[in-house]
């Protein structure tokens, strides 16, 4: 290489571009961090910034000791999350094993069925009237698990993969007497568990970060959503001084309550874990996308 | 020989029985996933001629009187109409073309990048965003633009101008949805693109260092050329989309600030507000309607358009 310096300097300068890129994406995360952990003082003084002047933890006892709400959405956001992820990749595979059946009769039909759920919908109003009027789904924990159990796009996803296994293996399995079901559960399923892994992951994100249910058919406020929880706190500043004075008006007065510091630290207490969990998955959502890119 | 034949037909007829065993069992596995999209997806389909009537709630909606086209006479003619639709398509198509170019740019220097280490890391940091909430990104952008504290403010302050109110103040928000749309999905779309460069022969580059091309003339000639196709039929896939929004962040990074609306309400926040807060179910409906079948247009000639150039890419 006869500028192999010029070389180096480049790449230098390349990481050093990318690594002020990507501390720029995180950055607003960074800055919630910090202001959960300033103290309430400081960012009436100073504004919210990335300098911590007083290291304060209040906001976090805050949330622990009084937030039974936020708790409560906690398990109500892992509860259905959790049975969405696993009805959710369970019923879509079995929709997409038989997909992959050359011989079967109407499988184009059933595809093109799918498919064209994708293309065109009734809109927002018929699916809520039929929600609340007649399935009377609104105000219960299944609102947030069926409606979006079949995505065409993970079926087909699905279908891309199952097809792609050798054909061999099952018709050796057939031969040995197992029949549809017995394959699709000894066989497709095990040997699928990296795409499987994907969509479960996909599902489960979605689910973690879903407000938008909670916001059309949710009153009972024990069946809030995380998100939704959060949302309502940014939306109607009072919601927090309006919590504590049914949890201890005693012990605090109203004027004490760390507000601004309190928001930003239910953020983080909600963002958290799905920040800490998925970036160790990230190689199964870029296969995810790379292979749903791909037309099956 | 007779036993032979009545081996031979038993076993034909069995082949049969199992044959049809086996179909049933495939058609048995599809029933419950395919009877859940019906009710979930086809059900509210037919809802459409709810953007025909004059829903009333009391009534419900086979009783609720006919009024043809005038949900969509109504809606057409107010002033919302044309904002929403000028907003959805005007925000969407700002969102098409920066987010492309940045995600493009972003995977060539990771490509450049003979770092690959690295490349991990820089990806793992730039796809972080796609796992936050739009709710969470709508503290993000308030920890910036809240107008006494926010970190923006603090440092027009240091600098001696005054302070913008940012929430009340639509002209600036164009410029930081934009932003917002492109920092969410940057990450994961620049993934593609970097899957496609790693594609390319590499022998294509030795030939132009060969040649004596430089780095910019590299770039120009042979990465870009090469990401064309995808990049075009990406391009036109997205336009299909166009009449699509997305509701999170319009509703959670301007935290539904009415003051806002002039630029930032777009056809889903409306169809959701027209619904849920002014519960107006026919106007909502007539809009809903439109959305669909525009869209459902647009998806129509785009995959047409791609059909022509890459039948491969066809989304059908």
């Amino acid at each position: 290489m006869l500028n192999s310096k010029e070389n180096k300097f480049a790449q230098f300068v390349l990481n050093i571009a990318l690594i002020i890129l990507s501390l720029l994406i995180i950055m607003p995360f960074l800055l919630l961090v910090c202001i959960s952990f300033s103290s309430e003082k400081d960012i009436a003084v100073y504004g919210y910034g990335f300098l911590i002047k007083n290291f304060d933890l209040s906001a976090y006892k805050y949330i622990f000791r009084n937030a039974s709400d936020i708790f409560q959405a906690y398990k109500v956001t892992a509860g259905f999350s959790f049975i969405t992820m696993v009805l959710s990749v369970l019923l879509m595979s079995m929709v997409a094993y038989p997909l992959t059946k050359r011989e079967l009769r109407g499988r184009q039909a059933i595809s093109f069925y799918l498919y064209f759920t994708m293309l065109f919908s009734g809109g927002l109003v018929p699916l809520y009237i039929l929600i609340t009027r007649y399935l009377h789904l609104d105000d219960t924990i299944w609102v947030y698990i069926l409606p979006g159990l079949i995505s065409p796009w993970f079926v087909f996803m699905l279908r891309t993969f199952f097809s792609s296994l050798p054909e061999a293996i099952l018709e050796s399995a057939e031969i040995d007497g197992l029949d549809e079901i017995g394959i699709f559960c000894m066989m497709v399923l095990p040997l699928s568990k990296s795409v499987l892994a994907a969509v479960s992951l996909f599902v489960l994100l979605g689910q973690w970060n879903n407000w938008y249910t909670s916001m059309l058919y949710i009153n009972n406020e024990k069946l809030l959503s995380l998100q939704y929880l959060l949302q309502k706190i940014m939306m109607n500043i009072n919601l927090l001084q309006q919590n504590s004075g049914t949890f201890e008006s005693s012990l605090i007065s109203i004027k004490d309550i760390p507000t601004e510091t309190v928001r930003m630290a239910m953020a983080v207490v909600v963002a958290g874990p799905a920040l800490l969990v998925f970036p160790f998955f990230q190689k199964y959502f870029v296969k995810g996308i790379t292979v749903g890119s791909v037309k099956g | 020989m007779k036993s032979v034949d009545v081996v031979l037909s038993n076993k034909l007829k069995n082949g049969g029985g199992l044959k049809r065993k086996k179909y049933v069992q495939l058609y048995g596995l599809c029933a419950i996933p395919l009877l859940l999209v019906f009710v979930f997806n086809y059900i509210p389909m037919f809802g459409i001629f709810i953007a025909f009537k004059e829903y009333r709630y009391d009534l419900g909606i086979l009783r609720s009187k006919w009024v043809g086209l005038n949900n969509f006479k109504v809606f057409m003619m107010s002033d919302d109409f044309m904002r929403i639709t000028v907003n959805t398509i005007v925000m969407n198509f700002i969102f098409i073309i920066v987010g492309m170019v940045c995600a493009i740019i972003l995977a060539i220097l990771l490509f450049e990048t003979r770092n690959r280490k690295g490349v991990k890391i820089y990806q793992t940091m730039m796809i972080t965003p796609n796992f936050l909430s739009w709710v969470v990104a709508g503290y993000m952008v308030y920890a910036f633009l809240n107008p006494d504290y926010g970190f923006i403010n603090k440092l027009i302050g240091l600098s001696g101008h005054e302070k913008i109110d940012w929430y009340s103040k639509p002209v600036y928000w164009p410029a930081i949805l934009t932003i917002c749309s492109v920092w969410k999905s940057i990450g994961m779309d620049s993934v593609i693109y970097y899957a496609a460069l790693m594609g390319i022969d590499t022998e294509l580059f030795e030939a132009a260092r060969i040649d004596g091309a430089n780095k910019r003339q590299e770039v120009l000639h042979i990465t870009i050329p090469q990401l064309l196709p995808l990049i075009t039929i990406l391009g036109i896939l997205k336009i299909g989309g166009i009449f699509r929004a997305d509701f999170g962040l319009f509703y959670q990074t301007t935290r539904n600030v009415s003051a806002l609306y002039s630029v930032a309400d777009v056809m889903d926040t409306y169809i959701f507000r027209t619904m849920r807060v002014l519960g107006d179910m026919s106007i909502s409906s007539a809009a809903g309607v439109l959305q669909s079948v525009v869209g459902f247009l647009c998806v129509v000639i785009t995959n047409y358009i791609v059909k022509k150039i890459d039948p491969d890419r066809a989304l059908f």
